[in-house]
């Protein structure tokens, strides 16, 4: 795994897309993973008496693959900076979150992407990572 | 669309708000574990991170970091509560403001926002202290899930006094229609405590206080985030409960006060037998002392009996019992 150096990084160009089987098993380690016990992200039932049809996937873990996402592909000195993220649709159980994004801005040392990340309902997360590449 | 539906509870929620946001940055309970790579790598194991700066330790002491590094989006993971969440969550200024809106029929919730900035990357034996501060409350909005408010609230970590992570988190606090409004929702139950998103009217609390001339100014207060304590108008001596003359000048003049709302346990029982009509025991009555010199009877919530103590310090918290009735109870707070 290689760093990007910041002359690879071009304003404009798109990273490659990123999906991920939602499975049952994604959902329950994921929350557990980021402590989070709420039922509605490992209990079928439980999601269900709140009116949502399954599990879904918890927001400390839409953070991490969004995380995850610019460092797969920025690589692991990568240095993330921060990330803003507008949530929509919920991402249940069953289904498949795919991640787009494009490299939208640079100020001073600091880069921006955009990303989406896109379930059969809509759009599950979307938002901006900003980072830095090591000198 | 902006619309008021109810005025009354318009104003109390903005007076709240505002309340809150004075109350400024309180500090939480700081993270059960140090930053460890044990958690490190079930997280990113399970987010199916690779990233070898997060667990491999040769590739690490090689890499910018020159050692093992959290992922920055685990922030919040360090200061989640746990599976028993009462018992290892401190208040925070957020609660009340979300808890006036469930006790009026705005159960539902959604996270609509989430933003992180990370000032530096956090390494085992970093110890995160969250730090939380009210900064908003906007609504009613008409909105796809119902009619709701939109409530902001803001964290920032402290490593010692070091701020090394902020976060923005917004909630929608929707009134669920009766349509099942709950497919649109993510859950927005974060570190500051939200409930899971439940819909339903609340039967009235069975329960009900003597409200009279001399009481009323303090359910009054109860109903608007207030602890009011009787004040007698001519030697200014305080007490409590509230009556028609003062036992220290025989004076029937009165006003009252705002207690600044802490306290702490001066006596208590668990109440464990015979049912109390709803309620579910057990539950805790205490003698709260204030620091004004009065004491006053309440529950104290939010806090396992077991753990309830005497001299333990508490902060008031305000639980609306139904349409109309709002308790003072107490929560315990950091000393």
């Amino acid at each position: 795994m290689r760093t990007l150096t910041e002359d690879q990084v071009e304003i404009g160009s798109p990273l490659p897309e990123l999906s991920i089987e939602l499975t049952p098993t994604a959902i329950v380690s994921t929350a557990l993973a980021t402590m989070d016990f709420t039922p509605v992200h490992h209990d079928v039932e439980g999601a269900r008496a709140q009116g949502s049809k399954d599990i879904f996937l918890n927001i400390l873990t839409t953070m991490g693959l969004v995380e995850r996402y610019v460092t797969d592909w920025a690589g692991p000195e990568a240095l993330i900076r921060g990330i803003n993220v507008k949530l929509g649709v919920p991402a249940y159980a069953g289904d498949t979150l795919t991640f787009t994004g494009t490299v939208v801005g640079r100020e001073d040392d600091e880069f921006t992407v955009e990303v989406r990340g896109r379930v059969s309902l809509g759009d599950h997360a979307s938002g901006t990572v900003r980072f830095a590449l090591p000198e | 669309m902006t619309l008021i539906t109810d005025p009354t509870l318009h104003d109390r929620l903005t007076a709240l708000a505002e309340r809150q946001a004075a109350a400024g940055e309180v500090r939480g309970l700081a993270a059960a574990d140090p930053v460890n790579v044990p958690m490190i790598r079930h997280w990113a194991d399970a987010m199916g991170d690779a990233n070898p700066v997060y667990t491999d330790a040769e590739a690490a002491a090689a890499s910018v970091h020159g050692g093992i590094v959290a992922p920055p989006a685990m922030i919040q993971v360090w200061t989640m509560p746990g599976v028993n969440r009462r018992a290892r969550q401190g208040p925070t200024p957020v609660d009340d403001v979300l808890a006036m809106l469930d006790g009026n029929g705005y159960t539902g919730v959604v996270a609509t926002n989430c933003e992180q900035t990370y000032h530096r990357y956090l390494r085992p034996g970093d110890r995160p202290v969250p730090a939380t501060r009210f900064t908003g409350l906007t609504g009613p909005k008409r909105t796809a899930l119902g009619e709701g408010y939109f409530v902001t609230w803001n964290v920032t970590w402290y490593c010692d006094d070091e701020p090394v992570a902020e976060m923005l988190f917004r909630v929608l606090k929707f009134r669920p229609r009766t349509d099942r409004a709950g497919s649109g929702a993510q859950d927005g139950r974060t570190d500051s405590g939200t409930g899971e998103a439940s819909a339903g009217p609340r039967p009235p609390y069975p329960l009900r206080p003597a409200v009279n001339e001399d009481t009323a100014f303090f359910w009054e207060g109860a109903a608007q985030g207030e602890l009011r304590i009787q004040k007698c108008a001519d030697c200014g001596q305080l007490r409590h409960p509230p009556g028609p003359m003062c036992p220290s000048c025989r004076s029937a003049a009165r006003t009252h006060v705002v207690a600044s709302g802490l306290g702490e346990v001066y006596s208590y029982v668990v109440h464990h037998h015979p049912p109390v009509p709803g309620r579910q025991a057990p539950f805790v009555v205490a003698v709260v002392e204030l620091p004004e010199g009065v004491r006053i009877v309440g529950n104290v919530v939010d806090c396992p009996p077991s753990e309830v103590g005497i001299g333990m310090p508490l902060r008031v918290t305000y639980r609306q019992m139904d349409d109309e009735l709002v308790l003072p109870m107490w929560i315990p707070r950091e000393p």
